[in-house]
This record gives C-alpha cells, sequence and structure tokens, in this order.
C-alpha cells in the first residue's frame, strides 16, 4: 500500500507545480460557468414550468461542475500512459515489484484532485457571491454536505477506474486514438457533463441513471443542490458502490490478463 | 505583384498536397480522428436536441432555426480550423526555434505557418454541420432570396476570417508567452460551443461584446436575423463582411509579435 501511496504523493505534488496554467484554467472555467448560466436563462424565461430542476439548483450544479472539471472529464486522460505502451516503456515498470494498475490508479486520482484543489477555490468563491439565483447556494445542510463529499470521492473513483478501462484496453488495441474518442464521448454525454440529467426526457433518464455514467458527477452535483435529497439518495450512491467494484473489478483483471500475455511494443 | 501571387499560391497548394499526402500515410488514424470531430460536436448537437424536447422555443428562436445557427458557425469555425490550423500549434514552433527557419526564407511567414498544417480531418464536423445545415433549411419556413442566399455565403466568408483571425492572435501572442494560452480558447472553442444559439440570447451586455470587441454577432447574429425576416433592411446582406475588419488589428499584433521574436529552442 505503501508504495502507492507514494506514488500518490509524487503526482500530487508534480500537479501542484503548474499554477500559472492553473489561473489561465480558472479564467477559462469561470468563462464557460457565466455562459452555461446564460444559457439556462434564456431557456427558464423561455418556460420556467418546464425546468426540472430549480434555477438556484441548475446553477449551483454549473458551477460545481466548472470548478471540479479536474475529477469528472473524462477526456484528462495521461499521455504518458498512452506513450508507454506504444512505446514499450511499458517494460520497465513491468520488471518493478508493484502492480501496474494500482500503480495508475493511485496516479490518476493524484492528477485529478491536484489539478482540481489548484483550480476550484477561486471558482467557487466568486461563484459563491454572485447574485442569488445565478450564484452558488451554500449546502442546506453539514449532512448534505458530508454526503456531497463523500459521493464526490466515490464519483471521482468511479472516473478514474473508467478511464483505466481505456488504459488497460490500449495494451490490445496499441493506438489508443478510436477506444478514446468513442469512450470520451459516450462520458461526456451521458454523464450529465453536456446537459444535467434532469433535463432528459424521462423514459431516457430513468435508463441513464442506472448507467456508469450516471454515478460519476451526476449524484454528488445534484446532492449538494439539494436536486436529490431523503430517500432518493439511497439508490444512486449503492450504484456508485456497485459500479466502482465492477469497474476496478473488470479493469484489475483485464490488466492482470494483458500482462501475462502482452506483446512488448518497440525494440 | 501579380507574379508572386501566383507563386505563393501555388507554394501554398505544394504545403496542402504534402499535407494531405502524409495524413493519408495513417489512413486510420486519419479516419479515427474525423470519427472523433464528428462525436464531439454530435454531443453539442444532442445537447441542444433533447433541451428543445423539453423546451419548444428560446427567445423566440424555434429548433430548427437553432440548429440553422449552429451549424452555420461550425461551418465557419471548420473551415478556418481546416487551413489555419498551422495557427493552432504555433507555440510549438517557436519553443523548437522552428520559426527562425520560417524567417530566413524569402516567402511571407504567415503563408509559411498556415502551409505547415492542413487538417483535413475536420471534414467530420463539417459534414455534421452540413447534415445540419440542409435539416434547419428543410424545417424552418424560410422563404429563400438570392439576397438571402448570398448572406449565407458572406456569412461563411465572414465568420472564417473572423475565426482565422482570432487564431492569428492566439499565434501573435505566442511570441511573448512562448507557450500557447489557454484562456484563447474561450474565443474559439467556446464561441464554437456557445455560438451554438444566436448571441442575443445571452443578453444585452453579450451581444454589444460580440458586435464590437469581437464580432461574432455580425457573423451570426445579425445576418440571422436578415434570413428569418427578423430585419429586412439589405445592410443586413452585408453585415458579415465586417468582420473582415478585425483581421487589420490581428495582422498588427502579429506584425509587432515577428517583430519582437527572439529566438528560442535549441
Amino acid at each position: 500500500m505503501n508504495k502507492y501511496l507514494s506514488f500518490f504523493r509524487l503526482r500530487f505534488a508534480m500537479g501542484m507545480q503548474y499554477r500559472m496554467a492553473a489561473f489561465a484554467g480558472v479564467i477559462t472555467q469561470f468563462v464557460w460557468g457565466a455562459m452555461e448560466i446564460l444559457i439556462y436563462t434564456a431557456f427558464y424565461d423561455a418556460n420556467a414550468a418546464a425546468f426540472p430542476m430549480t434555477f438556484q439548483a441548475t446553477a449551483t450544479y454549473i458551477w460545481l461542475q466548472q470548478a471540479f472539471l479536474a475529477f469528472f472529464m473524462a477526456w484528462f486522460m495521461e499521455e504518458e500512459i498512452f506513450d508507454s505502451i506504444i512505446s514499450g516503456n511499458i517494460a520497465y515498470e513491468l520488471c518493478r515489484p508493484i502492480r501496474i494498475y494500482n500503480m495508475w490508479f493511485a496516479r490518476s486520482v493524484a492528477n485529478r484532485l491536484s489539478r482540481a484543489i489548484l483550480r476550484c477555490f477561486p471558482i467557487l468563491l466568486i461563484a459563491a457571491f454572485l447574485s442569488k439565483p445565478y450564484g452558488m447556494s451554500a449546502p442546506s445542510s453539514a449532512v448534505n454536505f458530508i454526503l456531497f463529499l463523500v459521493t464526490m470521492i466515490l464519483g471521482l473513483l468511479v472516473t478514474v477506474s473508467f478511464c483505466m478501462l481505456v488504459y488497460v484496453l490500449t495494451f490490445f488495441t496499441v493506438s489508443p486514438q478510436g477506444l478514446r474518442i468513442v469512450f470520451v464521448s459516450m462520458v461526456e454525454f451521458f454523464a450529465g457533463a453536456v446537459i444535467p440529467l434532469p433535463f432528459f426526457p424521462d423514459k431516457i433518464r430513468e435508463v441513464l441513471e442506472l448507467l456508469p455514467f450516471a454515478a460519476m458527477q451526476n449524484v454528488p452535483l445534484r446532492i449538494y443542490s439539494d436536486d436529490l435529497s431523503g430517500i432518493a439518495i439511497v439508490k444512486p450512491v449503492a450504484l456508485q458502490i456497485t459500479w466502482l467494484i465492477v469497474l476496478t473489478g473488470v479493469g484489475y483483471n483485464l490488466c492482470r490478463y494483458a500482462e501475462k500475455r502482452v506483446r512488448l511494443q518497440g525494440g | 505583384m501579380k507574379n508572386m501571387m501566383r507563386k505563393s499560391f501555388k507554394l501554398y497548394s505544394h504545403y496542402v498536397s504534402i499535407n494531405v499526402r502524409g495524413m493519408m500515410q495513417y489512413k486510420s488514424s486519419f479516419v479515427l480522428t474525423m470519427i472523433g470531430q464528428f462525436l464531439v460536436s454530435f454531443n453539442v448537437f444532442l445537447g441542444i436536441y433533447f433541451m428543445f424536447q423539453r423546451f419548444p422555443s428560446v427567445k423566440g428562436y424555434s429548433y430548427s432555426e437553432v440548429l440553422l445557427c449552429f451549424s452555420i458557425m461550425l461551418m465557419e469555425f471548420s473551415l478556418a480550423e481546416c487551413y489555419a490550423r498551422g495557427f493552432d500549434a504555433f507555440a510549438g514552433m517557436v519553443r523548437r526555434g522552428e520559426f527562425d527557419r520560417v524567417m530566413v526564407r524569402p516567402r511571407n511567414e504567415i503563408l509559411q505557418v498556415l502551409g505547415s498544417k492542413f487538417e483535413l480531418t475536420r471534414i467530420g464536423r463539417m459534414l455534421q454541420a452540413v447534415v445540419m445545415f440542409v435539416y434547419g433549411i428543410m424545417n424552418s419556413d424560410i422563404h429563400w432570396t438570392g439576397s438571402k442566399i448570398i448572406t449565407i455565403v458572406f456569412m461563411l466568408l465572414g465568420g472564417t476570417a473572423l475565426f482565422t483571425g482570432i487564431f492569428l492572435i492566439y499565434a501573435a501572442l505566442c511570441f511573448f508567452t512562448l507557450d500557447g494560452l489557454e484562456f484563447m480558447n474561450v474565443f474559439t472553442d467556446g464561441a464554437r460551443e456557445y455560438g451554438k444559439y444566436p448571441v442575443g440570447i445571452y443578453g444585452k451586455r453579450m451581444l454589444q461584446f460580440c458586435t464590437f470587441i469581437v464580432p461574432y454577432a455580425l457573423v451570426q447574429y445579425y445576418p440571422l436575423l436578415y434570413l428569418l425576416d427578423r430585419r429586412t433592411s439589405m445592410i443586413y446582406v452585408f453585415i458579415p463582411l465586417l468582420a473582415f475588419l478585425f483581421l487589420i488589428p490581428c495582422y498588427a499584433l502579429w506584425r509587432f509579435g515577428v517583430r519582437h521574436y527572439k529566438s528560442s529552442g535549441s
């Protein structure tokens, strides 16, 4: 366990170095969030009754989404890992007394965490001070906030374990491009990154909520904004845990299988 | 002068043919990238589709009208990205010191940078835009006249010029920062993403910004009003061409950057 923890620490410290990039990222994310809010304002003006969430909840959802983008965006994968598989450098890793899956998992979590920590606070701070329905609301209760944190971590882990599948499958396909494009587009759309899941027609939403994609940003963001509350929280959280176990289980075993029969690239 | 132009054009077509032939060596990669381009904007389209399942119209624009707006914006963007992609990759060129080589050649720098990359994969996005465009036209009840067709041609021209200008700024800033600036994405990818709705729906201040600072509204909002018969004055037909004026400050910044260029790389 210790060695993976040090991989985590290493990556985390490295990620925290890029402060200028983070500053530019914050500005971008802030503009993005503001534009989203303006769009939803226009739709709200068009027909407030058709809004599936309260406007305040939607705004909170959007700001949280922008602040914690690094947690959930599927396309934020490590080129280094792909490169090591393509170039054959993975051979060095295979010699070490570590589980590749665990190491990559620890690295990915650290990467996303450091990126999010650098970026989330300025966005959250500004969003909190924006005038009422457009800004971010405070958590409604302490329990709500704790639930948010727990589901947020679960969501991060589900996202990482999903990306891990792409890494592992690259052992078999060699070129990651195709897989990556399809997987990333799927995640973006079904996870509620393009439009939040409540905005989908009910029939489609009910199916989408069962998929692993809904276990990513959908749950924590909707819990925080009180769109999910009370007994309705149980099912999505249970699904999050189930999907986390399934995805890591499949990924880990696939990785073990790949390690045994993998043919290295490069010379 | 005429001779020079012809030579430049010949050189550029040569650049393009090298780029395309090079890309065709990796056919599967080409196809996959194209599909990727398609899927990314397809997501945006689905987002619009599902929003309009719930809301019949937004600020007086119907589904097909929004599609028309989005598809034209997407075409403008893909066209510009297709041939001006060299500016996007320019940060790398400066950092590696490759711009030195460009400067010692007896040809215009912009021409060479443009020629350094020609992204045919943007056809994927273009294809999607064309499909939406056709769908939008068939489902909106626009009375087509000659002047409206000219408006669309002008929109495409003006829009491509506008995005080229933004790419040019992006590249010019690399002279000073040596690195691509992430926040410039707001003006390129952001405009593509949020240009899906007519600028007018974002409110008055946004409209002013998009008219006078970075003139997206000139190639999107105002001519769209003419297409949809909300405005009838002929001025609206020619408004998109004003976007060409935007190229002047962009070019000035570029010249300024070139003069300030200090070699880097090894």
